[in-house]
């Protein structure tokens, strides 16, 4: 029992009173970012991130702190979706298609608890799944040659449009934008500057953090401002129009949690792969496990009606495909979904690298990591549901005076670290280009990924050729290399033939429950 | 049309990615590859994505009118502001005069939105600066 040996390793560097701490903090900011619509994980942790790098925090605590606003964003996308009908983050739509039912028939208080137990449920079992893959995932990688993983990169920015992306175009768009960003400052083999126009800032490339935070916060940012004049007139009277949801006590009885049992389990198990595989993540796992739940539960036709095992399944979901999500950016070094790219980010600005060696060179923090997750997991439970009401109550902070903050923290964060003013104007810059992007349905995560994974998967290029003294066909040399170019090619290609079906279906449940509702 | 624009602006900037690649100067260490190659693979890929794009365009996305445009372009402009104001004005004065502006315009009645300013940085920085002990600009008032 290796893996119990090494967890019991982690508890012993997770439980210090600093850690805990940390990730008390983490999941309190977490719930509250994850609840507050606007903001998710993947702008939750690249807003805060720059800040633990400024307060010269350890890998551990670092990445402990940041994970467990991770996993709190998860649980807190739940709270706006029942109260609101506004999902707190992406992955939490399925959410609101039984949640906000069963908050309008009174059930507010059951809904938030069972939703709550469901993404416990989920998270715990797949932080234990990470814990018995991730090892194993890791033996396979220690086959990997500089072919193999360049390889892997091409894999997965092939399947990062995911498989609900209706434009692959623009996906590999992105992924290129961001690749090419990658490449500004002085190459790393021969010393010499690349496309840096003789700006000495530009020398040491574009930070990723500067770029990251520019995009997923400050494009925000400027859609708030976009939409806050002409049409915040018909959002104020929908608000208004809304009645204020009376919570209640935020508890589940036993029957109804055994009733939601076996939802719950099949969902974390749907989740978990969602979140292990390339492609899929957390938004297609809630998605998945609703859509499996109602196929085998709608004899009477409840589900979309406030169906608690409806509000059960995408929640246990969700938090199983962020547990599951780990599994790949820790033992491969290769996120498969936006904020597993901002922690991959973490990991890289402490000088971590990730992939195989990562648990054979730091088993600290890799296991302390896993240990804090669970304890995490625990802390959440325990805060989601007797303090559910004082999140809720977070989401009447208008946006008017919570984007500004964001603008602000960004700012901060991003000063602490170089105090440098050309940084915050690469920023702003990165900012404006997120915020049109956007407009263009142009995926953010593979401009991340791109500026993240750039130099990476160039240097495995560059060692594969000099290995093969400039021999192109040594990159698909070996059975392994080829298995992966074959993925890659079918995840790019499946999405042109599938993708607009799956997105119609995740709109078409969308629609079909506000017809329902309202 | 948009997206067609959209393609063509992106052709345009691969083409001058690649000709900023082969202006990139040799070393006299190398290796096969060298460090224009991969560069030479981006900008190509770079290129076809963007005549996808410009061949098969989705539906143009809702723009804004060009008040909403313009609300942006203040917005931003006020951020750049911020940026060259923090050295000088430090940042207690450069955070308040900031959040109030972006308060003010995101729907804040000017009284709250200067409310919110002051609190907003004068939170920050204590949380920040008094508690947690990060570095922010300095100005004239030491603060």
């Amino acid at each position: 029992m290796d893996t119990l040996a090494n967890l019991m390793h982690g508890f012993d560097v997770a439980v210090t009173f600093q850690n805990m701490g940390l990730a008390l903090i983490g999941c309190f900011l977490g719930t509250i970012i994850g609840a507050l619509p606007g903001l998710g994980p993947s702008n939750g942790v690249a807003i805060l991130m720059p800040l633990a790098f400024s307060l010269g925090l350890g890998p551990t605590p670092a990445l402990i702190l940041l994970t467990s606003v991770y996993y709190g964003a998860m649980y807190g996308g739940r709270i706006s979706s029942i109260l609101l009908n506004i999902p707190g983050d992406e992955p939490a739509v399925m959410t609101t298609l039984d949640g906000y039912p069963m908050a309008r028939a009174g059930r507010a208080g059951e809904a938030l608890a069972i939703s709550g137990i469901a993404s416990f449920i989920g998270s715990f079992f797949a932080t234990i799944g990470l814990a018995l893959l991730a090892p194993q995932l890791v033996k396979v990688a220690l086959l990997f040659g500089p072919a193999e993983y360049f390889a892997l990169f091409a894999l997965a920015f092939a399947t990062l449009g995911g498989i609900s992306s209706t434009n692959q175009a623009k996906s590999a768009w992105a992924a290129a934008f961001g690749l090419g960003i990658a490449m500004i400052g002085v190459d790393g083999q021969t010393g010499v500057p690349r496309f840096s126009f003789g700006i000495v800032h530009l020398y040491d490339g574009i930070d990723f953090l500067v770029a990251i935070v520019g995009l997923f916060a400050l494009s925000e940012v400027l859609i708030f401002l976009e939409h806050s004049g002409g049409t915040s007139a018909s959002a104020k009277e929908a608000q208004q129009s809304r009645p204020a949801i009376a919570i209640g006590r935020p508890v589940a009885s036993f029957s109804l949690i055994r009733y939601c049992t076996p939802a719950m389990l099949r969902s974390t198990v749907i989740g978990f792969l969602a979140g292990v595989l390339p492609g899929a993540g957390a938004s297609l796992g809630s998605f998945m496990a609703y859509a499996a739940e109602k196929q085998i539960n709608n004899g009477k036709d409840t589900f979309g009606k406030g169906d608690p095992r409806g509000v059960a399944a995408p929640e246990a979901g969700n938090n199983a495909a962020a547990g599951g999500a780990l599994v790949p950016m820790l033992a491969l070094g290769v996120p498969g979904s936006g904020t597993t790219a901002v922690l991959l980010a973490v990991l890289l600005s402490l000088n971590v690298t990730p992939g195989p060696l990562l648990f054979t060179n730091n088993p600290d923090i890799v296991w302390g990591l896993i240990a804090a997750l669970f304890i995490a997991n625990v802390m959440l439970l325990a805060l989601n549901l007797p303090m559910v009401g004082i999140f809720a109550r977070v989401l009447l902070i208008p946006p008017k005076y919570l984007m500004p903050l964001v603008a602000m923290v960004s700012f901060v964060g991003i000063y602490g670290i170089s105090g440098s003013t050309f940084d915050l104007l690469v920023m702003v810059l990165f900012g404006v280009i997120g915020w049109g992007l956007r407009k263009f349905d142009i995926p953010l995560v593979p401009i991340i990924m791109g500026i993240l994974l750039g130099n990476l998967m160039e240097a495995n290029l560059r060692r594969a050729m000099t290995i093969s003294n400039g021999d192109w066909s040594a990159l698909f040399g070996s059975p392994l290399a080829i298995a992966l170019w074959l993925f890659a090619a079918f995840g790019f290609l499946l999405p042109i033939f599938v993708g607009r079906k799956v997105k119609a279906g995740i709109e078409q449940a969308r629609e079909e429950a506000r017809d329902l509702g309202i | 049309m948009s997206d067609r624009i959209f393609g063509g602006i992106g052709l345009a900037l691969a083409a001058f990615y690649v000709w900023a690649a082969t202006t990139i100067e040799l070393s006299f260490i190398s290796d096969p590859v060298g460090p224009k190659t991969f560069p030479f693979i981006i900008g190509g890929l770079f290129a076809l994505a963007s005549l996808a794009i410009l061949l098969r365009p989705d539906a143009p996305p809702e723009w804004p009118s060009m008040t909403r445009l313009a609300e942006i372009a203040a917005g931003v402009a006020v951020m750049v502001a911020y940026v060259y104001l923090l050295p000088s004005a430090g940042f207690v004065i450069a955070t308040a005069l900031g959040t109030a502006y972006l308060s003010w315009r995101l729907g804040a009645a000017p009284v709250s939105a200067v409310v919110a300013g002051l609190a907003t940085s004068g939170g920050i920085f204590v949380v920040f600066h008094l508690v947690l002990g990060l570095t922010l600009a300095k100005g004239p008032l030491g603060i």
